[in-house]
């Protein structure tokens, strides 16, 4: 077991690597003139001269590899160059956000997602499977943007002009400061992720759980008695539960790193609108730190979910 | 009894074909489809027979006098936008950015699926690692950050676009691929043609690819309606296509600004994005059940309380 949880660390330490340096030679390789992108346009000769020694820009580029990389190990991600913050105490503001909107969402979707999987599978073909199924393929087929634009003209906007003012529009408040007021701005966020997500949840449970009880062993324990709510739920469901926890993880750890798509439309100061704000500033620092970071989310993500199908099944250990 | 019609063979594609056609939700999604690409052909008709170019923009009729979009009407008949300019013109020709966008990336991604896939599936060994590892990466990567990035580095644009779409799609139908090719690689057909001395490349594609083309039809489905999505999604954002080219993703992004006072720019191309997507969807479903009846069989068979 110890073999199999340190041979997953270092893979998971070679695709971050890889990404890294990805994204460094996206960035540095391509020939641009990063020093008057900090300095700006009116920046004298001396003014770029002094940026370019200072980040090492006068240097022979493996060079600059090698202390990129060196930062890196080191958890330095360098500074914002519109800002001149850390790009770490950037990224320690806007995680607790990313965060906060990545867990509610998930804990909703799982829920939502393979309740009606469960739900749909067990009912074959009748309304109930039926209407889950359509329901699922089409908030499947929204993107993101389109669900949150909706619920903000539905849920806020129709029903503020209705005088029922419960539901805020897009803002952010942290929840150490009221954890009422945190969850309130979260709620219509947490929706957008859980119907898009736990749409496509929906289908996989069913899809798995349909397959899990066709199986022999299903017929056994039925045969020999068990309730069919027990049948259902302990030798079905837990089968079924392997391709979501897999799925899981990697959708997790993608949130983690920022709902991009999200944050924009509801206005979250997360991770995800930090980047997107960074891209279109072309604030280097700030994108490849983000990018990295989200990267190594997703990575911890799956590795984690190895652990827990190698504990769970021994014979996922010897692969 | 001379009435009885001849016994014929019929292979499965035709097989296929028949349940296709017996499935009402298929063939109303592929109208819906159909009525899509008739539309994206017919963009400058529509132009032409409103008398409004796609970015021409209606300051004096288009915007109500303190500078609002104007709603449906006789002279626009899905309304204007913030910049008065015809909504429904914009949404024809922006029907072209995204089924184009939409095919021509599933294919470039389920092309390259395809290939590697089945050159990991019949190599095996070495080949096969390396490929199935530099997949899982693929997989891993925080791909809407990274093809923003991407997108913001070289400059948005159409092709750009597509490139993008598909390199962040390839890898999970070049997975399915591999798992289905190296199933087929030890039967007695494919055994056969290695032992009269046929290349890798001919079995590769001649042997397997057939075989393994059912999932990747199916696939080629079920990506365009995800590619029409993650276009819509760039577009959003400010990094798809760019302006003024009319595109559904920043025809809504617009809209975020004007909700309040203008809903048919949030409704008329949210509608048009969303009957679109589901059209491809529903239609990937059923051509997946049409392709693979055994997955019916599991549905009748499956479940206890059944209705």
């Amino acid at each position: 077991m110890t073999g199999f949880v340190l041979r997953r660390i270092a893979w998971g330490a070679l695709v971050v690597w890889l990404v890294a340096t990805l994204v460094f030679v996206m960035y540095f390789a391509v020939p641009r003139d990063v020093a008057r992108l900090i300095a700006g346009r009116q920046a004298s000769e001396e003014t770029l001269a002094a940026v370019r020694t200072r980040l090492g820009l006068d240097q022979p580029i493996i060079v600059q590899y090698g202390r990129f990389i060196g930062r890196l190990a080191r958890g330095d991600l360098g500074h914002s160059f519109n800002t001149q913050e850390p790009v770490l105490s950037i990224v320690a503001r806007d995680l607790p956000v990313s965060a906060s909107l990545a867990l509610g969402g998930a804990a909703l979707w799982l829920l939502m997602g393979v309740g009606a999987g469960v739900l749909a599978a067990t009912r074959p073909r009748s309304r109930i499977d039926r209407s889950v199924t359509a329901i699922a393929l089409f908030f499947y087929s929204m993107p993101t943007f389109l669900v949150g634009q909706l619920l903000l003209y539905l849920l806020f906007f129709q029903m503020y002009r209705a005088g029922f003012q419960f539901f805020p529009p897009g803002s952010y408040v942290p929840f150490t400061e009221s954890p009422l007021q945190w969850a309130r701005f979260l709620i219509l966020p947490w929706f957008t992720i859980a119907l898009v997500t736990g749409a496509a949840y929906a289908r996989l449970t069913r899809g798995a759980m349909l397959d899990a009880l066709g199986e022999d062993y299903i017929r056994t324990a039925r045969s020999k008695g068990i309730s069919e709510r027990r049948v259902v739920l302990r030798h079905a469901l837990r089968s079924s539960l392997t391709p979501v926890v897999t799925q899981f993880g990697i959708d997790l750890g993608t949130l983690m790193g920022g709902a991009i798509v999200t944050e924009v439309v509801f206005g979250l100061p997360g991770l995800g609108r930090e980047v997107v704000q960074a891209i279109l500033k072309q604030d280097l620092p700030i994108i490849i730190g983000v990018t990295i970071l989200s990267c190594a989310m997703v990575v911890a993500a799956n590795l984690l979910v190895d652990i827990c199908h190698a504990l769970l099944d021994p014979r996922v250990r010897a692969h | 009894m001379s009435g009885a019609p001849p016994i014929r063979g019929r292979g499965p594609w035709e097989l296929a074909f028949e349940r296709l056609r017996q499935d009402r939700a298929a063939i109303a999604s592929a109208v819906t489809i159909l009525l899509a690409v008739v539309v994206a052909l017919a963009a400058p008709l529509v132009a032409h027979l409103t008398g409004h170019s796609p970015i021409e923009q209606f300051s004096e009729t288009g915007l109500s006098p303190s500078g609002i979009p104007v709603g449906p009407g006789r002279e626009f008949w899905l309304g204007t936008d913030g910049l008065g300019r015809d909504l429904l013109v914009r949404i024809a020709y922006g029907t072209r950015i995204s089924l184009l966008v939409g095919v021509l990336a599933s294919a470039l991604a389920v092309l390259m699926g395809a290939v590697v896939g089945i050159a990991a599936g019949w190599h095996g060994g070495a080949v096969d690692t390396f490929l199935s590892r530099f997949m899982d990466v693929v997989l891993s990567l925080p791909f809407l950050v990274l093809a923003l990035a991407l997108a913001a580095l070289v400059g948005p644009g159409l092709g750009v676009s597509i490139f993008l779409i598909a390199f962040f799609s390839w890898a999970s139908v070049g997975r399915i691929v591999r798992a289905e090719a190296r199933a087929i690689r030890e039967r007695e057909y494919v055994q056969a043609a290695r032992a009269i001395g046929a290349s890798s490349a001919r079995i590769m594609f001649v042997e397997m690819l057939p075989v393994v083309s059912a999932t990747v039809i199916v696939y080629a489905t079920l990506l365009i309606p995800s590619a029409i999505a993650f276009e819509a999604t760039l577009s959003f954002l400010g990094l798809g296509v760019p302006p003024p080219t009319p595109t559904w993703g920043n025809m809504l992004f617009d809209a975020m600004a004007y909700y309040k006072v203008a809903w048919w720019l949030l409704v008329f191309p949210g509608a048009a994005l969303l009957g679109i997507t589901y059209a491809f969807n529903v239609l990937g479903d059923s051509v997946r059940d049409a392709l693979d009846p055994r997955y019916e069989q599991t549905i009748r068979s499956g479940g206890g309380d059944a209705e």
